[in-house]
């Protein structure tokens, strides 16, 4: 059984999201990443990158597999995890301490559309 | 209508391992157990056991068989002694290769065993039998008749001979066999043989003695190995898979294999096409490609020049774990595959930095 956390807001694509005020920092979700298994890579926008609701902003490569990383909001890229660039196994350590960016929303009301953690232990099995 | 899925005699076992399976060449295949990187490691620390039953086992007899064996095999099999193994591919009369195998050499005279990859059993049978008209010879596909087990690593040797208890597995030379008994006076085929880069065996039984041989093995603590790692590990030797690296399309002088294509035999098929490849050139070759960056370059991306231009396609790719570097094989046009020549990869939506290397991306262990 994968950990859902409290506190936050998740995607049906298995990201999370902390609001913190206007800042949506995103990472996935223990169930993302249990289904990956071992993480090699992330691939990650750079800052100043624009994201968009429901489109793709990087990715995460297991040895056999990637699997696309999509925003839960739309925005402006304001930080990156860079210590993911040479610990991306981080992420399968604690998925919910491992950020991969943080976002400056455009659209709060955005957040509206995001799973609660009860509605997404529904999906995460 | 989906065709139902084989299943080798150690689906049980692997099941019960907990293996993630998945299907492989027609069979239901465990691509792994304890993880991909886990079992890489300890094929290339230690050792690992796989179930190799899916592979064919084609056997030929008669008194052209060494004529017949030599028209349809790009090596040379004239004078090979009692016991050696040969590598090769049969090819079409274009030079496009219908698979590449083993040949072992039986202890008897005109006779032969041709190991085959488990996707081509059917078409490799039929395509032998084709060209059979003429020859004095049998074909009789015996893959059912055989499971087969490959243990690899440094440690493999002490396996093997505990497993079988035979002290002469370690005088093998690498792409050599020996010829045993099972205790109900079956046949057990050892040879130096493997997929891995690293020494190793592989041994054919019948199906049920290849299941109490997997169980010796796992109580002894000789690590499960799945496809997955079997992929990593033959690609970081520079080690070509059928259908990605080699094809109908892809001929041994593209792969860089005309070491295995013996242009000096009075005739097989393929020869001429493949003599002419060699003197005029291919448009593409295979090539080893290593990234600046961590990206990972998977089978389909396009190898593009600087500006953009599409020069050729990755055909396998990881970030390899022995290594720690981003590597990929990819077919690219000629005029690029020379050694340091720069190359990007496409990767979504950026492009990534490299240069053409070797493809024996890791330095083999082979047994001498």
């Amino acid at each position: 059984m994968s950990k859902v956390l409290e506190g936050l807001l998740y995607s049906e694509s298995h990201e999370w999201v902390k609001v913190d005020g206007n800042i949506a920092i995103i990472g996935v979700s223990d169930f993302a990443q249990s289904e990956m298994g071992d993480i090699t890579y992330v691939d990650m926008p750079d800052i100043d990158d624009e994201v968009a609701k429901g489109e793709d902003f990087g990715a995460l490569e297991s040895v056999k597999a990637s699997s696309e990383l999509y925003s839960p909001v739309s925005g402006t890229v304001v930080a990156r995890n860079d210590e993911l660039e040479d610990k991306p196994e981080l992420i399968n350590e604690d998925a919910y301490t491992a950020w991969i960016i943080k976002v400056e929303m455009s659209d709060k009301a955005e957040l509206e559309n995001l799973l609660s953690p009860a509605k997404y232990s529904e999906i995460a099995g | 209508m989906e065709e139902q899925l084989k299943l080798t005699c150690l689906h049980e076992a692997h099941v019960a391992l907990g293996a993630k399976m998945s299907p492989f060449a027609g069979f239901d295949m465990p691509i792994q157990y304890s993880g991909i990187i886990d079992e890489h490691n300890a094929v290339r620390n230690e050792a690992g056991v796989f179930d190799v039953s899916h592979m064919g086992e084609i056997f030929i007899k008669g008194a052209d068989a060494e004529r017949f064996v030599n028209h349809i095999f790009t090596n040379d099999v004239r004078g090979m002694e009692d016991g050696r193994i040969l590598y090769g591919m049969m090819c079409y009369p274009d030079g496009g290769v219908v698979d590449d195998l083993l040949v072992y050499k039986e202890f008897e005279d005109n006779a032969y065993l041709l190991v085959v990859n488990a996707s081509n059993i059917d078409k490799d049978y039929a395509w032998m039998q084709e060209q059979s008209k003429g020859y004095e010879v049998s074909i009789d596909n015996q893959s059912e008749a055989f499971g087969q087990l490959a243990i690899q690593g440094p440690k493999a040797e002490d396996a093997v001979v505990d497993l079988l208890e035979i002290e002469e597995v370690r005088e093998l030379e690498f792409y050599t066999f020996l010829d045993a008994e099972d205790d109900r006076g079956g046949r057990v085929i050892v040879s130096r043989t493997g997929y891995t880069g690293e020494d190793g065996f592989e041994v054919y039984a019948s199906p049920d003695v290849i299941c109490d041989m997997w169980q010796w093995l796992m109580d002894s603590g000789v690590k499960p190995c799945g496809l997955g790692c079997r992929d990593t590990l033959r690609f970081e030797a520079g080690l070509p898979l059928y259908s990605d690296e080699l094809s109908d399309k892809i001929s041994p002088v593209m792969a860089g294999l005309s070491m295995f294509c013996k242009l000096d035999k009075p005739e097989f098929i393929g020869r001429d096409a493949l003599a002419a490849q060699k003197a005029d050139g291919v448009a593409r070759k295979l090539v080893g490609i290593e990234l600046e960056d961590n990206a990972i370059p998977r089978a389909t991306y396009p190898v593009e020049l600087e500006d953009g231009t599409v020069v050729g396609v990755v055909t396998t790719g990881y970030h390899s774990i022995s290594l720690d570097k981003s590597i990929c094989f990819a077919l690219v046009d000629s005029s690029c595959s020379a050694l340091d020549t720069p190359l990007w990869i496409r990767i979504r939506k950026r492009t990534f930095a490299g240069k053409v290397v070797k493809k024996r991306f890791y330095q083999t262990k082979y047994k001498k």
